[in-house]
C-alpha cells in the first residue's frame, strides 16, 4: 500500500481518540469530520456535560445575568462521536497506543489529541482552601457557587491575585456593590502579562471604581470561624482584611500530570509540540500519532525567535484545534504550521481591553494613539527595534493593524495611524518583574490568511 | 438557542446590541457581553444580529437550527 493508500484508509475507517472535551476538543472534533474523517472518534472529557464555554463565566454568570449551565457552546456541525465525560484519562501507552482512563478501562486510537487544558490553582494550604467562602473560578460549578456568594451580599469580598480573571471578578463586585480587596504580589495588577506601564493604568482604574488595592503584599493565612467560613485574610505586612468571600485567582496549572511516563515532553510547562501541533517526545522528536491543542500546548512561534509559547487564549485554543484536526488526517507534504498572531480580551471596569502579539517579549513600550488618562488608547511592545505586541483599551478597531505590524516585522516604534497622536509618544522600558529571558534568533515575516496559506520567510533585524 | 461570540474578533459595532438587545449589550464604549444562551422566542432577532455582524463574530448552533430556514441571511 502507497501512504495515500494508508491516507485514504485512516480516514475511512480510522480510530481517533480526543483526550479533554472543552472548546479545543470540540472544535478539533467538528473539523475533522469537515476534513472527511469517517472513522470513529472517541471524546474523553473529565467534567461532565457537554463542552461549554468558560470566558463568560467570570463575567456575565458572576453578574448574575446569566446561569452558570446557560454557557454550553453551539455546534458547527454533529460530530459523531461517542462521549465518555465524567472521567478523566490517567495515562497514555504509546506502544499500544492506549488512553487510560482513571476507572481502569482503556481506549485503542490510531491517533490521539490531547487537549487537556489548564485547572485553577488552588490555594497552597489545603485546610484553608477547604472553608467556606473561598473559591476558585474555571469551572461553570465553581462559578455557581461563587455567584450565588455574591448574590448573598457579603460585606466584602477579598480577591488574591490581580491578573485578568481577578481583576474581572473585582469589577463584578464592584458592579454589585459589593466592597472588594485586591491582594497583588505585584507592584500593580496585570503586571505580569502587560508590563509595568498598563499597569499602572489598571491600578488607577480599580482605584478609581472603588476597589481596596493592595499591591506588594501577599496573602499568608486565610482565618475561618468555628463554623468553618471564611473570614479574615492575614498579609505578610501585618495587616489583615475582614471579608467573608476569597477568590484565589493565581492562575493555572496545565492538566499534564496523566501523561508522565508516557514519553512525551509534557510537564508543568504545557506539552511541547511543532507549529503542527505534533506532540514531541522526550527526546524533541516529533511524533506521527500524538497532537495538541489549546492551553496545554506549547508551540514554537517563529515570530518570536521560535520560542515555545503556550497561551490560555480562546482564540489560540480554536485556531490550533483546527490545525491539529487537519494534520491529523493530511499527509506530510499537505499539513498546516499554526502561524497565528496572538489574540487576547479582557473586559474589566466598563472597559475593553484587547492584545494582540506576545507583550511579555519586548523590552520597550510606548502609547502611539489615543489618550491614557481617557481610558482609550493603544500601546506598541517592541523588542530591539521592532513591533512585537499592542495593547488597546477601549480601541480593539485598531489592532489588526498592529497584527499586520507584527507579522512584517515592522520598525519599532511605529507611527501614530491616526490623527489623534498623543502628547508623549517617547517609549519607555516595559519593565516587566523578575529575569525575562529573551534568546537572540531570526525575525521573520508572515504571509496568508487562509490557515492553509499561512507561511514564514525570515528577513534581517532591524538592530 | 445557544450561541458564542468570538470576542478575539469583535470590534465593538454594536450591531448585534442593535438587533437583539436582549441577547447583546454593550458594557461601555465597545465591550460586549451576551446571552450565550438566549431565549428561543428571540431566534429571529439572534440570527439576524449574527448575520448582521460586520467581522462575522457570532456563532449560532447548527444543529438545533436544522429545521429553521435562516430568516436573517435573507432580513
Amino acid at each position: 500500500m502507497t501512504s495515500a493508500d494508508t491516507l485514504r484508509a485512516f480516514k475511512r475507517d480510522g480510530r481517533i481518540v480526543v483526550v479533554g472535551a472543552s472548546l479545543a476538543g470540540l472544535r478539533a472534533a467538528e473539523a475533522l469530520r469537515d476534513e472527511g474523517f469517517t472513522g470513529s472518534l472517541t471524546m474523553i472529557g473529565d467534567e461532565s456535560g457537554e463542552p461549554y464555554d468558560r470566558p463568560p463565566l467570570s463575567k456575565q454568570v458572576l453578574t448574575g445575568w446569566v446561569p452558570a449551565d446557560g454557557t454550553t457552546l453551539p455546534r458547527r456541525r454533529d460530530v459523531n462521536a461517542e462521549w465518555l465525560l465524567g472521567v478523566p484519562a490517567s495515562g497514555l501507552d504509546l506502544a499500544t497506543n492506549q488512553v487510560r482512563l482513571a476507572d481502569g478501562r482503556e481506549v485503542p486510537f490510531d491517533r490521539v489529541l490531547i487537549s487537556t487544558g489548564v485547572r485553577a490553582r488552588p490555594w497552597f494550604v489545603e485546610s484553608e482552601a477547604a472553608l467556606d467562602g473561598v473559591f476558585v473560578v474555571r469551572t461553570r460549578e465553581h462559578a455557581e457557587g461563587l455567584q450565588r456568594a455574591l448574590a448573598a451580599g457579603p460585606s466584602r469580598v477579598l480577591v488574591i491575585g490581580a491578573g485578568f480573571t481577578g481583576s474581572e471578578i473585582a469589577s463584578i463586585c464592584r458592579e454589585r456593590d459589593i466592597p472588594v480587596t485586591v491582594a497583588e504580589l505585584a507592584p500593580a495588577p496585570l503586571v505580569g502579562a502587560l508590563g509595568a506601564m498598563i499597569g499602572e493604568i489598571a491600578a488607577d482604574m480599580q482605584r478609581a471604581h472603588g476597589v481596596d488595592l493592595r499591591c506588594g503584599v501577599k496573602v499568608t493565612r486565610l482565618e475561618g470561624d468555628a463554623q468553618g467560613h471564611f473570614r479574615r485574610a492575614h498579609f505578610d505586612d501585618g495587616s489583615t482584611v475582614d471579608a467573608d468571600v476569597a477568590v484565589v485567582a493565581l492562575g493555572g496549572i496545565r492538566n499534564t500530570e496523566w501523561l508522565r511516563g508516557s514519553g512525551l515532553a509534557a510537564g508543568v510547562w504545557g506539552i511541547a509540540c511543532d507549529t503542527g501541533c505534533r506532540a514531541l517526545d522526550l527526546n524533541g522528536l516529533i511524533t506521527d500519532d500524538v497532537f495538541v491543542a489549546g492551553d496545554v500546548a506549547r508551540c514554537p512561534n517563529p515570530v518570536y525567535e521560535y520560542r515555545l509559547i503556550s497561551l490560555e487564549h480562546w482564540a489560540n485554543a480554536v485556531e490550533q484545534a483546527e490545525v491539529a484536526a487537519h494534520n491529523m488526517v493530511s499527509g506530510q507534504a499537505d499539513r498546516w504550521p499554526h502561524l497565528s498572531i496572538p489574540l487576547f480580551w479582557s473586559i474589566q471596569f466598563g472597559v475593553n481591553i484587547k492584545s494582540v502579539g506576545v507583550p511579555t517579549f519586548a523590552d520597550e513600550v510606548v502609547v502611539t494613539q489615543g489618550s491614557v488618562s481617557d481610558h482609550r488608547f493603544v500601546a506598541a511592545y517592541g523588542y530591539r527595534g521592532r513591533v512585537t505586541a499592542a495593547v488597546s483599551f477601549n480601541n480593539a478597531k485598531w489592532l489588526d493593524h498592529y497584527r499586520q505590524l507584527i507579522e512584517t516585522a515592522a520598525p519599532f516604534p511605529p507611527p501614530c495611524p491616526t490623527p489623534d497622536q498623543p502628547v508623549d509618544m517617547k517609549p519607555v522600558p516595559v519593565d516587566f518583574p523578575g529575569p525575562v529571558l529573551l534568546a537572540q534568533g531570526a525575525t521573520v515575516v508572515v504571509t496568508g490568511h487562509d490557515p492553509g496559506e499561512r507561511r514564514v520567510t525570515a528577513v534581517q533585524q532591524h538592530r | 438557542m445557544r450561541i458564542v461570540v468570538d470576542l478575539s474578533r469583535c470590534e465593538g459595532y454594536a450591531q448585534c446590541a442593535f438587533l437583539a438587545p436582549d441577547a447583546f449589550r454593550m458594557h461601555g464604549e465597545e465591550a460586549l457581553m451576551y446571552d450565550p444562551n438566549p431565549d428561543d422566542s428571540r431566534r429571529e432577532q439572534v440570527l439576524r444580529a449574527a448575520a448582521a455582524c460586520p467581522v462575522q463574530a457570532i456563532l449560532v448552533d447548527q444543529l438545533e437550527g436544522r429545521d429553521v430556514p435562516v430568516e436573517a441571511s435573507t432580513s
